[in-house]
C-alpha cells in the first residue's frame, strides 16, 4: 500500500557538520516527523523550501537519513544552487516534502551485508543500520574525501563495525578498489549481500566487482529528478529486458519510481 | 460558481472546469492519484502515445534553467497498447475527461493510433502532437508547415469518430497562425498551444552540453510571454475552441490566457513544483474568480482591451 504525501514541515534545525576550507559543505536537516505510516531506509524524499521563488522550479531528492518519533533528519551535501540555498534554512522556516518515494535497500536480517558508501551516500545507511534487526550481520566500508567529521560516520560506527578510508592521492583510490574487490569476493563466497551508495563512477565500480565475483549486490543510483514520481521520464537508466515492470518502456526504467535502488545486474550505467 | 465549460461547436463535450494538466507532465495521471483527486481536474492529456513503445533520447534529457526546465526525453513510452491495457483501466475515466497525446512519422501512422484510441470509451478526446522537437524523423516538419499539419488533421479526423481532434501548435515558426488556420480548415475540432521552445543550455565547466541530445525543448514560466503571444494571435485567426500552455502556474495566469480568448488551459512543469499543484489550482482558481467578482466567466474570456 503506497502511502505518499506531499506536506509542508518545519524546520526544526539546521546543524553544520565539519568544516571543508572554513566553510560548511555538510549539512543534518532536522525537519518535523511527516504522518507516514511507514518508510524504508533507501527511500527518499523531494524538498523544496517553500520560500524559493519560480527561479528554481524543481524539488531535490534526498535520502531519508533517519526519522523518528520526534523527526525526519536528511544529511546534504552543498553541490550548487539548490544545496546552496539550503545551507541557509533555519528553524522555523519551512519546506515542502513529499514521499516516502521510491524502493528501498533489501533486509535480509540473517545475511551477511557488506555496506558501501561514497561520500555523501553514506547519508541512506545511516537509516539502514539504526532499523536493521540484527546490526552485528553489518559491514561498512566508507569511502570519502573530506574529512570524516563532516560525515554521519560516528552514527553508524556506533552501531556496527566499519573502516573509512580516505582518499586524498589517486594511490588512495586504487587502494580503496582493492579493498572492496576483496571483501566484496568474501561477501560471495558467504553467499553475502551487498548494497551501495555513491557517485555513479563508484557505483560503476561496485557494480563490475560484484558481478565479476557473482554477489548479490543492489544498487542506489542518482541522477537529476524533475517530479520524482515517475512522471517526466527525466531520470530513467537502462534496466534489462527482464524488467518489465510496468511502466517500463523499451528498457529504460524511472530510477525515482522503480529505483533508486537496483539489482546490480539489471541496470546499465553507461548513460548519464 | 459554475466552472463548467461548454464548447462551441462540440455540444456533447464539456469540462468541469477549465483547468487540465499538460501531455508529459502529468504521467498517465496515476503517478499524481496519490496527492489529489484526479477527478477534480478539467481534464488530463497523457504522455504522448506511439503506435509501438519507444526508449526516447539517451540520458542527461533534462535540466533546470531560470524559471524553467529544458527536456529531450524524446517521447519514452511503452505503446498505445500497452497504455490501453495496464494504464486507463487505471484511471477513473467516467468521472474525468482523459485526452490522449498522439505521436507518429507519418499521417497514416498517425491515422492508426487514431483508430485505437476511437474505439476506446475511456478517451475523451484525441490531442495531436505535432510539434514535438525532439524526435529527428520529421516531427518538426509536421507542426511547421501548414500543408502537413493540415494533411494529418484530415488523416486523424477521417477514423477519430466522435472523437473530439485538438492539434497541439508549435510556438517554433515564423508565424503560429497560418499554421491554425490551416488546420481548422482542414477539421481540427480544438487548438492547443503551446507545445516547448525549442532551446539549449551549457556548462562551461565541463564544456558539454546540459542534455545528451544537445537540443530540448524549454517549458515553464520563462515561457509564458511567448505563449500568451501566441494564444492571442491564434484566438484571433480562428473560430475554434483553443486551449492555453505555457508557464501557468498560478490562478492568475489561468485568468490571463482566459482574457486573450482561451476557452481552457493545460498546466505542464508546473507540476514538477509539486505533485498537487493542479488540484490546489482548481480551488485557487475558483477562489480567485470568485474574489474578482467575475460572475461570468465566458463573458470574461477574451475580454482584453487591446
Ligand atoms: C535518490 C537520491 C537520493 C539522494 N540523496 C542525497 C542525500 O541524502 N544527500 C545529498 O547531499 N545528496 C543526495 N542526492 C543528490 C542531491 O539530490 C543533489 O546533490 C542535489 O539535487 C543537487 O542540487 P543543487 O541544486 O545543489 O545542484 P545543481 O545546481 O542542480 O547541480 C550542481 C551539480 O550537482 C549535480 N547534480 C544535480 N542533481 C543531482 C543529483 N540528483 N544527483 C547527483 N548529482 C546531481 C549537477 O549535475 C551539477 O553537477 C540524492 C540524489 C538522488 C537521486
Ligand atoms: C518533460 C516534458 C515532457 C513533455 N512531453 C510531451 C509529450 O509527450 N507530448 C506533447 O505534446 N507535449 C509534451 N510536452 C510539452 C508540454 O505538454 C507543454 O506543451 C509544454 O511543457 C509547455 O507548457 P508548460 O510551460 O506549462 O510546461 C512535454 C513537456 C515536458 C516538460
Ligand atoms: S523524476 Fe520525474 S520520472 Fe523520475
Amino acid at each position: 500500500m503506497t502511502n505518499e504525501q506531499c506536506t509542508t514541515l518545519k524546520v526544526l534545525d539546521n546543524v553544520p557538520f565539519g568544516q571543508v576550507s572554513g566553510e560548511h559543505l555538510f549539512f543534518a536537516l532536522r525537519l518535523e516527523r511527516p504522518e507516514w505510516k511507514n518508510w524504508q531506509p533507501g527511500q527518499f524524499v523531494m524538498v523544496r523550501p517553500s520560500g524559493w521563488a519560480m527561479d528554481m522550479l524543481w524539488a531535490r531528492p534526498f535520502s531519508i537519513c533517519r526519522v523518528s518519533n520526534r523527526d525526519l533528519v536528511l544529511f546534504f551535501q552543498v553541490v550548487g544552487r539548490g544545496t546552496r540555498r539550503m545551507a541557509t534554512l533555519k528553524s522555523g522556516d519551512e519546506v515542502m516534502v513529499w514521499g516516502p518515494l521510491g524502493n528501498g535497500f533489501a533486509v535480509e536480517p540473517d545475511t551477511p551485508t557488506l555496506l558501501l558508501a561514497g561520500g555523501i551516500g553514506i547519508a541512506p545507511f545511516v537509516g539502514y543500520v539504526h532499523s536493521h534487526p540484527k546490526p552485528w550481520n553489518l559491514h561498512m566500508e566508507f569511502g570519502h574525501r573530506m574529512p570524516l567529521n563532516c560525515y554521519p560516520y560516528e552514527s553508524i560506527n556506533e552501531k556496527i563495525m566499519g573502516d573509512a578510508h580516505l582518499e586524498e592521492k589517486p594511490e588512495d583510490l586504487t587502494l580503496f578498489i582493492e579493498r572492496m574487490d576483496k571483501r566484496i569476493q568474501e561477501y560471495g563466497e558467504q553467499n553475502g549481500l551487498v548494497l551501495a551508495c555513491g557517485p555513479t563512477p563508484f557505483l560503476r565500480t561496485v557494480q563490475h566487482l560484484a558481478l565479476k565475483h557473482k554477489v548479490r549486490c543492489q544498487l542506489s543510483l542518482e541522477t537529476r529528478m524533475a517530479c520524482g514520481v515517475g512522471a517526466c521520464l527525466g531520470c530513467v537508466t537502462k534496466v534489462s529486458d527482464d524488467m518489465h515492470a510496468n511502466g517500463v518502456a523499451a528498457g529504460r526504467a524511472q530510477v525515482c519510481n522503480h529505483g533508486p535502488v537496483f539489482w546490480a545486474d539489471q541496470v546499465n550505467l553507461s548513460e548519464g | 460558481m459554475d466552472m463548467r465549460l461548454n464548447l462551441p461547436g462540440l455540444p456533447d463535450f464539456s469540462f468541469k472546469n477549465p483547468i487540465l494538466t499538460a501531455s508529459g507532465t502529468f504521467g498517465y495521471g496515476i503517478e499524481f492519484a496519490p496527492y489529489g483527486d484526479l477527478t477534480t481536474l478539467g481534464g488530463i492529456v497523457v504522455k504522448g502515445l506511439s503506435l509501438a513503445p519507444r526508449a526516447g533520447n539517451p540520458m542527461p534529457r533534462i535540466a533546470e534553467t531560470p524559471c524553467g526546465m529544458l527536456n529531450a526525453v524524446g517521447l519514452q513510452n511503452s505503446g498505445v497498447e500497452s497504455f490501453i491495457k495496464d494504464k486507463l483501466p487505471k484511471l477513473p475515466w467516467r468521472d474525468l475527461p482523459v485526452i490522449a497525446n498522439i505521436y507518429a512519422c507519418d499521417p497514416g501512422e498517425f491515422a492508426e493510433l487514431t483508430s485505437v484510441l476511437a474505439r476506446e470509451q475511456g478517451i475523451a478526446a484525441i490531442e495531436v502532437n505535432i510539434s514535438c522537437p525532439n524526435v529527428k524523423e520529421g516531427g518538426i516538419l509536421f507542426g511547421q508547415d501548414a500543408a502537413q499539419a493540415a494533411r494529418v488533421t484530415e488523416a486523424v479526423k477521417r477514423v477519430a469518430g466522435d472523437k473530439p481532434v485538438i492539434i497541439k501548435l508549435s510556438p517554433n515558426v515564423t508565424d503560429i497562425t497560418t499554421i491554425a488556420k490551416a488546420v481548422e480548415d482542414a477539421g481540427a475540432d480544438m487548438l492547443s498551444c503551446i507545445n516547448t521552445l525549442s532551446g539549449m543550455g551549457v556548462d562551461i565547466r565541463t564544456r558539454k552540453p546540459l542534455l545528451a541530445n544537445v537540443i530540448g525543448g524549454l517549458s515553464g514560466p520563462a515561457i509564458k510571454p511567448v505563449a500568451l503571444r501566441c494564444v492571442w494571435q491564434v484566438c484571433r485567426a480562428v473560430n475554434i475552441p483553443v486551449i492555453g500552455i505555457g508557464g501557468i502556474a498560478s490562478a492568475e495566469d489561468v485568468l490571463e490566457f482566459m482574457l486573450v480568448g482561451a476557452h481552457a488551459v493545460q498546466v505542464g512543469t508546473a507540476n514538477f513544483v509539486r505533485p498537487d499543484f493542479s488540484f490546489r489550482l482548481v480551488r485557487e482558481f475558483e477562489q480567485l474568480v470568485q474574489k474578482m467578482g467575475i460572475t461570468d466567466l465566458e463573458e470574461f474570456r477574451g475580454s482584453l482591451k487591446a
